[in-house]
């Protein structure tokens, strides 16, 4: 049987919080990308915006849905410099999963699908575009609303072939 | 790269004795997140069942916020102690019907608390049916060696069931 999903990288956080971390040099011998977040935001709750290949250009929009525990919600955002892709609560752990279609082909803008899991703050299914035609080979997870990405958070990056 | 990332440790199918739930034990703790998939109907005389989903046979320091459709409207709850979710197809359900539940739990094997994700659906050939999202903490640094879905008191998983447990390794 063909491997269909394989790993490409992973990041833990050691010794210090951080503001962000970056997967780079992203092959592109994949069809989609999966990345799998265990994520402890350490001061306040946090949005976790996400960019590709440094871009901070507003070339992002972002649309979502999500329940905060007694009411359901959706918005949407365009012309950002970031994808907000979760939103976790302070102090608790959290996970996000994130897949990313197509990331390698040159011709068309890229989606990706979230599925934010804060237990304190909101569930939520994220969806986000970038408009470029690039390829993407680096991925940037950045934390926000003054909190950092505490010790012993996880980060694993699949890629998943066609058959 | 050789190795299998997403690799099956388990799978349970129930035959024609119903059971009361869906048990995996013995979890080894070599992999880097476990992925539960599970086609379930029950045999409550209803239509729908909510389910419990439970790590080492614990019943408290769970909590857990939600996002449910039910083909009408949407809603959002929290809740503590037990992670509970609605929608397992029962008896007078569309026949033939099962519910569909994805359930994600990453770094299960480590020394934090554990945070973890519910997508479960079920469809039904009438008004209601079940989505639901929901998001879940269980506050417990303890890896986790068993993970168990429940539905409660007597009510039991019915003949077809069936719940696989996958362990998903990092690079």
């Amino acid at each position: 049987m063909p491997a269909t999903y394989e790993p490409i990288g992973a990041i833990k956080v050691l010794g210090s919080a951080v503001s962000n971390i970056t997967f780079s040099s992203i092959p592109t011998n994949y069809t989609d990308l999966i990345l799998v977040c265990n994520i402890y935001p350490n001061t306040n709750s946090s949005n976790m915006r996400m960019t590709y290949n440094s871009d901070s250009g507003s070339n992002y929009s972002v649309t979502y849905l999500g329940g905060n525990g007694s009411t359901p919600e959706s918005g949407r955002a365009s012309n950002q410099t970031s994808m907000d892709m979760a939103y976790l609560g302070s102090n608790t752990w959290g996970n996000v999963i994130i897949q990313i279609q197509n990331y390698s082909n040159a011709t068309t803008s890229k989606t990706a699908i979230s599925r934010s899991n804060g237990s304190s703050v909101l569930t939520a299914l994220y969806v986000g575009l970038w408009r470029s035609n690039a390829a993407i080979n680096s991925i940037t997870l950045t934390s926000s609303q003054g909190s950092n990405i505490a010790v012993d958070s996880t980060f694993s990056l699949y890629g998943i072939k066609a058959a | 790269m050789s190795y299998t990332t997403y690799k099956k440790i388990a799978s349970v199918t129930v035959g024609v004795t119903s059971q009361l739930s869906l048990d995996f034990t013995n979890i080894p703790a070599t992999y880097t997140d476990l992925l539960l998939l599970a086609s379930t109907r029950d045999d409550r005389g209803a239509d729908f069942t909510a389910m419990t989903l439970q790590f080492n046979d614990a019943t408290t320091n769970f909590s857990w916020r939600s996002l449910i459709g039910n083909g009408t409207s949407a809603a959002s709850y929290n809740g503590t102690n037990t992670t509970i979710f609605d929608g397992n197809n029962a008896t007078n359900s569309t026949t033939s019907t099962f519910s569909s539940v994805y359930i994600y739990i990453p770094n299960y094997a480590g020394s934090t608390n554990k945070s973890f994700y519910v997508d479960a659906v079920s469809e039904n050939n009438a008004t209601l049916a079940w989505t639901n999202l929901l998001a879940g903490l269980w506050s417990n640094t303890a890896a986790i060696t068993k993970v168990s879905l429940l539905l409660s008191g007597t009510i039991k998983f019915v003949q077809h069931s069936s719940a696989t447990l996958y362990g998903i390794r990092k690079s």
